[in-house]
């Protein structure tokens, strides 16, 4: 026997605790199970997909994460452009990268198809890395590092925007990424760089 | 009734016969008309950001467009918002129970809170005060009237809830209802109830922001924050999830008389709700460096998705609901006779099946995808964001609000709703408005463009940063778009500020007559046929097939499964195609 028919305005009298139709069964039991796909593709993706944003994730104060940086742009400095640092490490080595308002500190060159330990943190505010025209986005929180392991696998000239609102002069906060091919070519300066426009849904 | 309510002053509903005790009956008017106040400016601080955000145009300067932006976000997701809740709470605690307001005296205190909560916010971020946008992430520092003022009113919204339970406790022990409370008070309750674990997150966070601004903490550490923030931010938005869903119930049961499927599947479901829906703070932290890949992975889900499913479960109800009740009165063609049928016209309607749909197809399956750890990589802090969000928040539960104005006006103003040719327009034009910007949005933070960004042009950046020209179209869209959709809500707020202040007085409704300003379901209520009872039984029974009494739905939501499964592994496949990172 069903509840009586009544609106979801009406009181409802008895024991409403009745069997559901198999219909609403049936879609019910369908969520449940898209919902465990939803689930399970997370540890999936960690497992065999090749984009997650585990990294390395460490305290540290603005101060030892700045000398950090300044010694690794002593070491591998290769050029300026526009008063800032270019710096192209070795495969394989650790890279840091600063964010202070309004500034993404230093530029980087890198390889493509070489896996790199990329460290980030700000000196100041929240900021936010966004790899144009890749599209990627992550975090940069004062007092943490956060190490991911990329590999850049194709060449060209990146910006890094900051998507994070860090103070009234955010929007010009805009920094570089260079990564050469396996011939070597370099990407010198951004107005000959090859960038392609990223996109999708 | 009860003796005790007799003895209070009160009055009967002419449409539907109900006890309206006048106390509770003011200060639903209050709270709903400060919140049509904010919406004002909330709307028109919207105008002024999407007229920025459209390059073509780029109307404010820099520092103005970041201070709207914080006073858009403050007016729309916590003052018009809460505002209106706080009229839900006190409608559904009282009118739908025939109870009487616990202690309305202290209603009118809590009013003052958070009136004078909200008043102070807006001074100081008008006044340049408290230019660190609606999260006020540290080391962003405002002045310390801001975040007291966020303290006065959350603390005023929490007074609410707690009388919203005992409005409850009185109802039932005064028996002003026989058997379980309707399934929309239940509603109503899951979102109070969610709105005690948010404000309790709120008041974790503001309390020591606000010692740390007037130098009695030396420093707040920003991952902290950034978790206790959004477990206030998003599961605040899980409060108008709920009291959305407690509207589409209401509103179906209004427009088309739908019934109620199966009361422990839609009852389920809300628990669900309560259950998971807090953890969902874990949202905004998928790229932060505070947390690991497990404790993502748990939060982000909800737990494996059981407030999706609670959701997906609504979803189906809801509808099947509408459909079943359309059925009973006769409706009973094919699949969707129920569809063309229905009163379109009717902007309680109109408005509660353009929630709905948007709500569903766009605001949860882009609001699930973006909140995958790994696709989030290529979301977060894009337009992709807002794109999510203002499909929830604004062409859901915006829209469900206004669709229940229209019936509150006539039911507790006792006015007839104004310009009424506009008012039967005014959703489709809204709900146009805001699928134009959130699409633009959507699409323009796809490319990578930045929420909560001045300039995309990048002009006085060091580096240039040359967005596909097809950015500009999306930007334009969402300029057009905000246009449109501004317009619905000066609409919307011009209709209900002429009638409730200026309109005509509704003091009978008559039936079966269609009067100019009546919403339809109160002059020709929904009645279901006379053997409804059978008709259910018989649509219920194994005979009738396993797709039940709702087969129309059961297509509806199928085709939604396939726009979610389609746009999910879409987005999988993008995320692919970037650098190798882990």
């Amino acid at each position: 026997m069903l509840t009586r028919v009544h609106t979801g305005l009406d009181p409802v009298p008895g024991v409403w605790w009745k069997p559901a139709h198999k219909a609403e069964k049936v879609w019910v039991s369908i969520a449940f199970a898209w919902c465990i796909v939803l689930f399970a593709m997370m540890p999936l993706w960690h497992w065999k997909g090749g984009q997650n944003p585990s990294g390395v994730r460490t305290r540290v104060t603005p101060k030892a994460y700045y000398a950090r940086t300044v010694a690794f742009v002593k070491q591998y400095k290769v050029g300026t452009d526009r008063g800032l640092p270019i710096v192209a490490p070795p495969p394989g080595s650790d890279v840091y990268l600063v964010g202070l308002t309004y500034q993404w500190y230093p530029i980087l060159k890198l390889e493509q198809g070489k896996e790199y330990m990329l460290h980030m943190s700000s000196l100041d505010m929240n900021h936010g890395f966004s790899l144009y025209p890749m599209n990627i986005n992550f975090a940069v929180v004062p007092g943490f590092d956060y190490a991911l392991r990329v590999t850049p696998t194709v060449a060209g000239d990146f910006r890094i925007i900051c998507n994070e609102f860090c103070g009234i002069g955010h929007h010009t906060m805009v920094g570089r990424v260079i990564v050469v091919d396996s011939t070597g070519a370099t990407v010198a300066d951004n107005h000959t760089a090859q960038v392609g426009h990223g996109g999708g849904l | 009734m009860s003796a005790t309510l007799a003895l209070r002053p009160s009055r009967i509903c002419p449409a539907t016969g109900r006890t309206i005790d006048l106390g509770a009956e003011r200060l639903i008017r209050v709270n709903a008309v400060v919140a049509v106040v904010a919406l004002l400016v909330g709307a028109t601080a919207a105008l002024l950001l999407a007229l920025t955000r459209w390059q073509a145009v780029h109307l404010l300067p820099a520092a103005w467009y970041y201070r709207i932006l914080g006073v858009h976000g403050m007016n729309m997701l916590i003052f018009f918002i809460i505002f209106f809740e706080m009229a839900v709470l006190w409608f559904a605690g009282t009118v739908l129970l025939n109870a009487r307001p616990a202690a309305p005296r202290y209603g009118w205190f809590n009013f003052g809170l958070m009136l004078v909560g909200s008043l102070t916010v807006e001074t100081m971020q008008w006044s340049g005060r408290a230019d660190v946008l609606y999260t006020s992430y540290p080391p962003l520092k405002a002045h310390p009237l801001f975040y007291l003022g966020i303290i006065l009113f959350a603390v005023g919204a929490l007074g609410v809830a707690g009388q919203f339970f005992a409005t409850l406790t009185i109802a039932k022990r005064e028996k002003t209802y026989i058997g379980s409370m309707p399934l929309v008070v239940y509603g109503a309750m899951t979102a109070a109830i969610i709105a005690v674990i948010t404000l309790l997150h709120g008041a974790m966070i503001y309390i020591p922001t606000f010692l740390w601004s007037i130098g009695v903490l030396k420093g707040i550490n920003p991952q902290m924050y950034r978790l206790l923030w959004w477990a206030l931010g998003h599961s605040a938005q899980q409060i108008n999830v709920a009291a959305m869903v407690a509207i589409w119930y209401m509103l179906g049961a209004l427009t088309v008389g739908a019934v109620v499927l199966n009361e422990k599947v839609s009852r389920s479901a809300f628990v669900l709700y309560i259950l998971f829906i807090s953890m969902a703070s874990a949202h905004h932290l998928l790229v932060d460096p505070g947390f690991g890949p497990a404790w993502k992975i748990v939060n982000t889900s909800y737990f494996m998705y059981m407030a999706v499913l609670a959701s997906m479960v609504h979803g189906f109800t809801v509808p099947a609901g509408m459909e079943l009740g359309m059925r009973l009165r006769g409706y009973t063609h094919g699949m969707f006779e129920w569809l063309r049928k229905a009163p379109w016209g009717d902007p309680g309607f109109s408005s509660l099946i353009l929630s709905v749909v948007v709500f569903g197809f766009f605001g949860g399956i882009t609001g699930v995808t973006i909140g995958t750890e790994q696709i989030n990589i290529i979301a977060h802090n894009t337009l992709r964001i807002p794109g999510h969000f203002h499909a929830t928040v604004v062409s859901g539960t915006a829209m469900a609000f206004m669709g229940a104005t229209y019936y509150l006006i006539p039911l507790i103003f006792q006015r007839k709703v104004a310009f009424w040719k506009l008012a039967r327009i005014q959703p489709y034009l809204f709900a146009g408005g805001m699928l134009l910007v959130e699409f633009g949005m959507t699409f323009a933070g796809s490319f990578g463009v930045p929420r909560r960004h001045w300039d995309i042009s990048f002009a006085q950046a060091p580096f240039d940063v040359p967005f596909s020209p097809i950015v500009d179209l999306f930007l334009a869209m969402v300029g057009i778009g905000g246009i449109i959709a501004v317009t619905g809500a000066y609409s919307f707020i011009i209709i209900a500020v002429k009638s409730v202040f200026f309109g005509e007085r509704v003091t009978e409704f008559p039936r079966g007559v269609a009067v100019e300003g009546i919403p339809q379901g109160l002059t020709n209520p929904p009645v279901h046929s006379a053997d409804a009872n059978e008709i259910n039984e018989e649509l219920h029974s194994p005979a009738h097939g396993w797709a039940g009494p709702t087969p129309g739905t059961l297509v509806l939501v199928g085709v939604f499964f396939l726009a979610f499964m389609l746009y999910y592994f879409t987005n999988w496949k993008l995320l692919s195609f970037l650098w190798k990172i882990g």
